[in-house]
């Protein structure tokens, strides 16, 4: 049988949308399937060597759960239904529910985005950056982890062209 | 049953019980037998598709107390 191709576009570069690259592509791999991510616009921030730049924000989303990780259980069930202007205006409402999330994710037993970036190169995922946006943004080289590949679209197609699954996130 | 090795995968979400079995598998040669415990209710369907998809052979999956326990051959 030959081996599957996942081929990945990572667009997005927030805390939450750090996940579902990370979760497919190093379970792809642990499945046999040789994996490419292509980094691209936001999704460069996930290949930072600093991932605290990775950050949550509930404004403007109404799917985000709002729940306190901590307390009785009561009090953990409440859903903070917080109106979008409010959020807007008080600081560090962001860092306040990227603090929270990171709470939740180790309350459930869920990696963290470093580690499953780990697990993915171990596994021999292989990352590509859009050297496009890099310049674009301003970005050096050393502002990215070892292991990246600085291309442009033509080189993601040479192997999104042959992949049995292509996803954009 | 018997097993060569056994990986603890209680209170780990997904994907990672099923990274750690894979990691556990490579550390074994062909026929050996791991044994996993997992807490995530996704496992069973999991396993199942690890094994479809990677060759190995879940001998077993049962269920006790919230507790998932497999037993995988390597392949």
């Amino acid at each position: 049988m030959d081996q599957k191709k996942l081929a990945i576009i990572a667009t997005k570069g927030t805390l939450d949308w750090a996940y579902p690259p990370f979760i497919l592509a190093s379970t792809a791999a642990a499945l046999d399937y040789a994996v490419e991510i292509f980094f691209t616009f936001y999704g460069l921030q996930l290949v930072r060597n600093d991932l605290s730049v990775l950050k949550v924000s509930p404004l403007g989303n109404p799917g985000m759960p709002m729940k306190m990780p901590f307390g009785p259980k009561w009090f953990r069930g409440i859903n903070w239904n917080v109106p979008n202007a409010i959020q807007a205006l008080v600081p560090g409402y962001e860092s306040l529910a990227t603090v929270l999330m990171k709470q939740t994710i180790a309350n459930n037993g869920v990696a963290t985005i470093a580690d499953l970036r780990m697990m993915c190169q171990e596994a021999d995922v292989k990352f590509l950056a859009c050297q496009m946006t890099v310049e674009l943004f301003g970005f050096e080289h050393s502002d990215f982890i070892d292991g990246l590949e600085y291309v442009g679209a033509a080189s993601f197609f040479s192997f999104a062209g042959d992949s049995d699954i292509c996803l954009y996130l | 049953m018997n097993f060569d090795k056994e990986l603890d995968a209680r209170g780990l979400n997904c994907p990672l019980p099923i990274l750690r079995c894979k990691k556990s598998l490579a550390e074994l040669t062909a026929g050996q037998v791991l044994k996993i415990v997992a807490t995530d209710p996704g496992a069973i369907k999991d396993f199942e598709a690890f094994a479809k998809q990677t060759g190995n052979e879940l001998l077993s999956s049962a269920q006790a107390g919230g507790e998932f326990t497999f037993f995988m051959k390597k392949k």
